[in-house]
C-alpha cells in the first residue's frame, strides 16, 4: 500500500460515481428548496426578511446557528489537521467552542433585548450616532466578505475533490452553481428559508458526523485508548501526535502565533455578525439563552466527532496517504470515509460537504444583505425614512450583488491559498466589533468617538498587519505546518509582522483605542442612554416581539 | 448634542414607543431602584466569576500548551496523557458553564426580570 495507490482509490471512487455523488446532492438542494419556497409565502416585512418573523425557538435556531458555525472548512479541515499533526488539530478546535461562552454570558441576552436586525442597532440604541452605524455596517461587510470568499475559493478544491470535476471550466460551473442556488434561497426564503436550510444541513452534517463517528470506534473495540494507541503507531511522527507541539511548537514564532489565533478565535466569535444576527430570530432573549446553550452542546460535541475522525483517519488511512491525496489535509475524511463505507457513505460525505458549504454562503449572504440594506441604504442614506418594502427590495438587490462578488471572487481566488481569510474573519471581528459591542453595553462612560476609533483602529490594524505578514508576502516554504503565502513569488518579500494571525496586537489595540478615545472626548456620555441601555438589556423592556406569540 | 428625548426611526416597536415615551428619566428611575440594583448585582454575580474562570482556564491551557509541552506529555493511563484530559476538560467545563448558567439564570434572573418588566410596561399602558 502506498500513497499512490490510496490517492488512486480516491479518485477512481470520486470519478467513479459522480452520479452517486449528485444525486445525493440534488435530493439536499431540492428539499432544502421546497422548503425555502413553502416557508416563502410571507416575506413582505423587514422583520420576515432578517429575522424570520422572529418565530424560531431556541432548539431550531440554535441548530441553525451550529449549522451557519461550522463550515465545510470545519467539517474537512479539523479532522485533517488531527489525522497531520494529532494534538494540535485539538488546541485549535478548543478555541472555537469556548468561544460561545462569550456569546451566551455576554452577549446573546442584551443583544436580542436592545437591537432589531443588526449589530449596528445595539450600537445605535446606545450611541446614536450616524458615523457608527456605518463604521459597524463597514466592518459587518468586510468579515462576511473575506468568510464569503474563503468558503467559495474552498469550494473549487471541494468540487475536484469529491465530485470528480477535474477541469477548471468544470470547477467553474459548479462553484457559480453553488452561487445561483444560494441567491436563489435567499431571495426567495429570506431568513427564514435560510434557517430551515441551516437546519436541514446541520442535521445531516450531525448525523454523517455521528455515523461515522461510530464506525470507527465500532472498529477500535469502543476503546478510546485503543483508538489513540493505533493512531500513534501508523503516524509517522509516533506518540508525538498525542501531545501538542507538532505543529505550533516549532518556535518562538509559531508559539505567539497560535496565541495569537487562540485569542482571536475566543473572542471573535461573539463578534460574528452572521452568528449575531441569528439571535434575533427568536421571539425573546429567553430562546436566545435557550439556542445558545443548544449551540453549545451541537458545536461542542461535533467537535468531539472530529477528534475521533482525525485519529481514525490517522490510523485506517495513514498520514502519508492523506497528504499525498489531492486536496492534502482535507481530504482525511472523504477518505475515511472511502476506507469505512465505500462509495456509498464517500458519496454522504461529499454531499454533506458540499450543503455545508450552500448553506454558510446563502447565512453570510443574508447578513451581508441585511447590514448594507438595514444600516446603510435605509438609515445612513436615507436617515431612517425609507419604507420596509423599498428596504427589503435593496436587501433582495444586495444579496444578489453580494452573491455575484461571491462566485467570481472564489473563481479567482480558486487554487490560491485563502484558508488564512477565515482566521483573518475571526481576528477582525474580535477587535472591530466585540470591543464596541462590550463597552456600549456594560461601560457607562462609552463615546461615539470611543466606538469609532475602536471599530476603525480594529478594522484597518487586522488588515494592515495581516497584508505586512508571511501569509501575505515572502514565505516560501513551509513554516510550523502553515503554507505559502498568498504571492507565491519569494522574491516579493514585504512582511514585517512576523504571525499569521494579527489578533494579538490588534485586539488588544482596538480595546485600548476604544477607552483612549472615550476619555479623550471632550463629550460626555448620555447617562440616560446608558440608563435605557442597561434597564432594556438587562429586563428585555421594549424589545422587538416574536411575530406570532 | 446628544439628543435626550427618546429616539424615533432607530429601535421603534409599539411597546418601545410606550416604554420610551416619558423619556430618559424613566429609565433612570427605574435604573436607580432596588429591585434593579438587585437584578444588576445578581447578574454580575455569576457573569464576572464565570468569564474570568474560563478565560483564566482556557488560557492556562493554551500556554502550557505552548510553553510547557512536556508537562502535557505525562502518562495518566495507557496512552492517555495529561494533555488529551486537559483538553477533554476543556469541553466538559464548557458545558458545565453554559448548562449552570442556564439553570441559574432562569431560576435567580427571569422572575426579578419579568417583575420589572411587567411594571414597567403595566404602568405605562394605562
Amino acid at each position: 500500500m502506498t500513497g499512490l495507490a490510496a490517492t488512486g482509490t480516491l479518485a477512481a471512487a470520486a470519478v467513479g460515481t459522480p452520479a452517486l455523488n449528485f444525486t445525493i446532492f440534488a435530493f439536499f438542494v431540492v428539499v432544502t428548496l421546497i422548503i425555502a419556497l413553502s416557508v416563502a409565502r410571507k416575506n413582505r416585512s423587514t422583520t420576515d426578511y432578517y429575522a424570520g418573523g422572529r418565530t424560531f425557538t431556541g432548539l431550531q435556531n440554535g441548530i441553525a446557528t451550529g449549522g451557519d458555525y461550522l463550515s465545510a472548512a470545519t467539517f474537512l479541515g479539523t479532522p485533517g489537521i488531527i489525522a497531520i499533526y494529532g494534538y494540535d488539530g485539538i488546541l485549535y478546535s478548543i478555541g472555537f467552542i469556548v468561544g460561545w461562552l462569550v456569546v451566551l454570558l455576554l452577549v446573546s441576552e442584551p443583544f436580542r433585548n436592545t437591537g432589531r436586525y443588526t449589530m449596528a442597532d445595539v450600537l445605535d440604541l446606545r450611541l446614536k450616532a450616524p458615523p457608527v452605524r456605518a463604521a459597524a455596517a463597514l466592518s459587518t461587510l468586510t468579515v462576511c466578505l473575506f468568510y464569503l470568499l474563503a468558503q467559495m475559493a474552498g469550494a473549487g478544491a471541494l468540487v475536484s475533490l469529491l465530485l470528480g470535476v477535474t477541469t477548471s471550466a468544470g470547477q467553474d460551473v459548479v462553484v457559480a452553481a453553488v452561487g445561483v442556488i444560494m441567491i436563489f434561497y435567499v431571495l426567495i426564503g429570506g431568513m427564514k428559508g435560510t434557517t430551515w436550510v441551516q437546519i436541514v444541513k446541520a442535521t445531516i452534517l450531525a448525523a454523517g458526523t455521528v455515523v461515522t463517528t461510530f464506525w470507527v470506534l465500532s472498529k477500535a473495540g469502543f476503546s478510546l485508548p485503543a483508538l489513540l494507541h493505533h493512531a500513534a503507531e501508523s503516524s509517522r511522527s509516533g506518540s508525538a501526535v498525542l501531545s501538542p507541539g507538532l505543529e505550533y511548537g516549532v518556535n518562538t514564532v509559531t508559539k505567539f502565533d497560535f496565541i495569537s489565533l487562540a485569542l482571536a478565535l475566543v473572542l471573535g466569535t461573539a463578534g460574528l455578525p452572521h452568528v449575531l444576527m441569528r439571535l434575533y430570530t427568536v421571539p425573546n432573549a429567553r430562546e436566545a439563552r435557550r439556542s445558545v446553550t443548544w449551540t453549545i452542546w451541537f458545536v461542542g460535541l461535533f467537535y468531539l466527532c472530529t477528534f475521533v475522525l482525525g485519529f481514525g483517519a490517522m490510523w485506517l488511512v495513514g498520514d502519508k496517504h492523506i497528504l499525498a491525496a489531492p486536496g492534502g489535509s482535507n481530504s482525511a475524511v472523504p477518505l475515511l470515509a472511502d476506507k469505512l463505507g465505500g462509495t456509498l457513505l464517500l458519496g454522504i460525505m461529499a454531499a454533506v460537504a458540499f450543503a455545508t458549504i450552500l448553506a454558510v454562503v446563502a447565512g453570510l449572504t443574508i447578513t451581508a444583505s441585511a447590514s448594507f440594506a438595514h444600516d446603510v441604504y435605509a438609515s445612513v442614506l436615507r436617515r431612517g425614512e425609507a419604507e420596509p418594502a423599498d428596504e427589503v427590495r435593496v436587501a433582495r438587490i444586495t444579496a444578489v450583488v453580494v452573491g455575484i462578488v461571491a462566485v467570481v471572487g472564489g473563481i479567482s481566488a480558486k487554487g490560491i491559498n485563502v484558508a488564512f481569510l477565515v482566521g483573518l474573519a475571526f481576528a477582525i471581528a474580535a477587535a472591530a466589533n466585540l470591543p464596541s459591542i462590550l463597552y456600549s453595553l456594560f461601560w457607562p462612560r462609552f463615546t461615539a468617538r470611543g466606538a469609532l476609533w475602536s471599530i476603525y483602529g480594529g478594522l484597518i490594524s487586522s488588515v494592515v498587519l495581516i497584508i505586512f505578514s508571511p501569509v501575505f508576502s515572502g514565505q516560501a516554504k513551509p513554516l510550523g505546518g502553515t503554507s505559502s503565502s498568498l504571492i507565491t513569488d519569494p522574491h516579493i518579500n514585504f512582511a514585517f509582522f512576523p504571525l499569521n494571525n494579527p489578533g494579538i496586537v490588534a485586539i488588544p489595540l482596538a480595546f485600548f483605542l476604544g477607552w483612549l478615545g472615550t476619555v479623550t472626548d471632550r463629550q460626555t456620555a448620555d447617562s440616560g442612554r446608558f440608563a435605557r441601555m442597561q434597564v432594556r438589556a438587562l429586563t428585555g423592556v421594549g424589545a422587538e416581539r416574536g411575530g406570532r406569540s | 448634542m446628544v439628543p435626550t428625548q427618546p429616539q424615533r426611526g432607530g429601535v421603534s416597536s409599539p411597546a418601545a414607543a410606550q416604554t420610551a415615551r416619558p423619556g430618559g428619566s424613566g429609565y433612570e428611575a427605574v435604573r436607580a431602584s432596588r429591585d434593579f440594583w438587585t437584578l444588576r448585582r445578581r447578574f454580575g454575580s455569576f457573569i464576572v466569576p464565570a468569564c474570568v474562570l474560563f478565560i483564566f482556564w482556557y488560557f492556562l491551557f493554551v500556554i502550557i500548551a505552548v510553553f510547557a509541552p512536556g508537562f502535557m506529555r505525562i502518562h495518566v493511563f495507557g496512552d492517555i496523557n495529561v494533555g488529551l484530559c486537559f483538553g477533554v476538560l476543556q469541553f466538559a467545563s464548557t458545558f458545565a458553564i453554559a448548562a449552570s448558567y442556564r439553570l441559574w439564570a432562569r431560576r435567580r434572573l427571569d422572575p426579578l426580570s419579568d417583575r420589572l418588566r411587567h411594571r414597567l410596561e403595566g404602568g405605562r399602558g394605562r
